[in-house]
């Protein structure tokens, strides 16, 4: 059974944002929140590298360990998806997250806020398939239609990978069998070990 | 009468003593039980119409147009 991961190699990613504007755009998703973004490291220093950052759907989620209502689950296939209708926007997932993954809408007065909304790997939520209750709470659900997620698929460098584990760690193998033939080098992927344990293994 | 002073002392001492154990301050999260609406697996209803399968295979596939090694020797 797939496996489903994102993996971002800091060494090609440009900092486009493209991959920030199809995710926000294939969701129909609101101002003020963002499944994934782009972020700087080493902003101005020698060694800069840019990533993109969205739930990474971890294989031990610390988001679903602190829900107080446990609206969280695993699907088959890997993915950490959640209940709006029973998530009541306390925040708790925001503070467990070490990819700063939860998003909340804030609209009206006195920073009201909403149900938290995450990156969903494209796979749509607990509605069936391709519906419009799923899309309007969730986004689309490309899984269902055989896709991977947006975000990944029109990557123009292809930093941004998506899909099983084995496959795109195979793609990333073979990239750095590449680079190191031309005397380049480089680490593991970022966020790897932290999403998926020591070595991406689980 | 020295028997039961002997077994209060030690008590007094147990309790005094007690005061020096430390709880540990870390939390220990336990998983809970999901509490929402069951959901459908992506190969279910169309196109895939519940063949597994098939599905797998479209997706790994797909994964595949992400390996420009092998887009550009094809």
């Amino acid at each position: 059974m797939a496996r489903m991961k994102f993996l971002c190699d800091a060494e090609r990613c440009i900092e486009c944002n493209g991959c920030v504007t199809a995710c926000k755009q294939e969701h129909d998703i609101p101002w003020g929140v963002n499944r994934r973004r782009v972020v700087t490291l080493n902003d101005g220093k020698p060694g800069q590298r840019a990533i993109s950052v969205a739930c990474m759907h971890c294989s031990d989620a610390p988001c679903m360990a602190v829900c107080p209502v446990n609206c969280f689950y695993h699907t088959e296939e890997g993915v950490v998806l959640h209940d709006k209708d029973i998530c009541i926007g306390c925040g708790y997932c925001f503070y467990a997250c070490p990819f700063g993954a939860p998003q909340f809408p804030q609209q009206g007065a006195f920073g009201v806020r909403g149900k938290m909304d995450k990156c969903t790997f494209c796979a749509g939520g607990p509605e069936p398939n391709g519906s419009e209750a799923e899309f309007s709470k969730y986004g689309r659900n490309r899984l269902s239609e055989g896709k991977l997620p947006v975000c990944a698929e029109m990557c123009s460098t292809k930093a941004l990978l998506g899909g099983d584990g084995e496959v795109i760690s195979d793609i990333y193998r073979e990239r750095v069998t590449m680079r190191a033939a031309r005397g380049t080098t480089s680490g593991p992927p970022w966020g790897w070990d932290t999403a998926y344990g020591q070595g991406g293994k689980s | 009468m020295i028997r039961s002073g002997a077994i209060a002392l030690c008590a007094v001492l147990a309790l005094a003593v007690s005061a020096c154990s430390e709880r540990s301050q870390v939390a220990e999260y336990k998983q809970g039980t999901y509490q929402g609406k069951p959901d459908t697996p992506p190969y279910q209803g169309a196109p895939y119409n519940g063949d597994r399968a098939a599905w797998e295979r479209a997706v790994a596939t797909r994964a595949q147009a992400q390996n420009e090694y092998k887009r550009v020797n094809q």
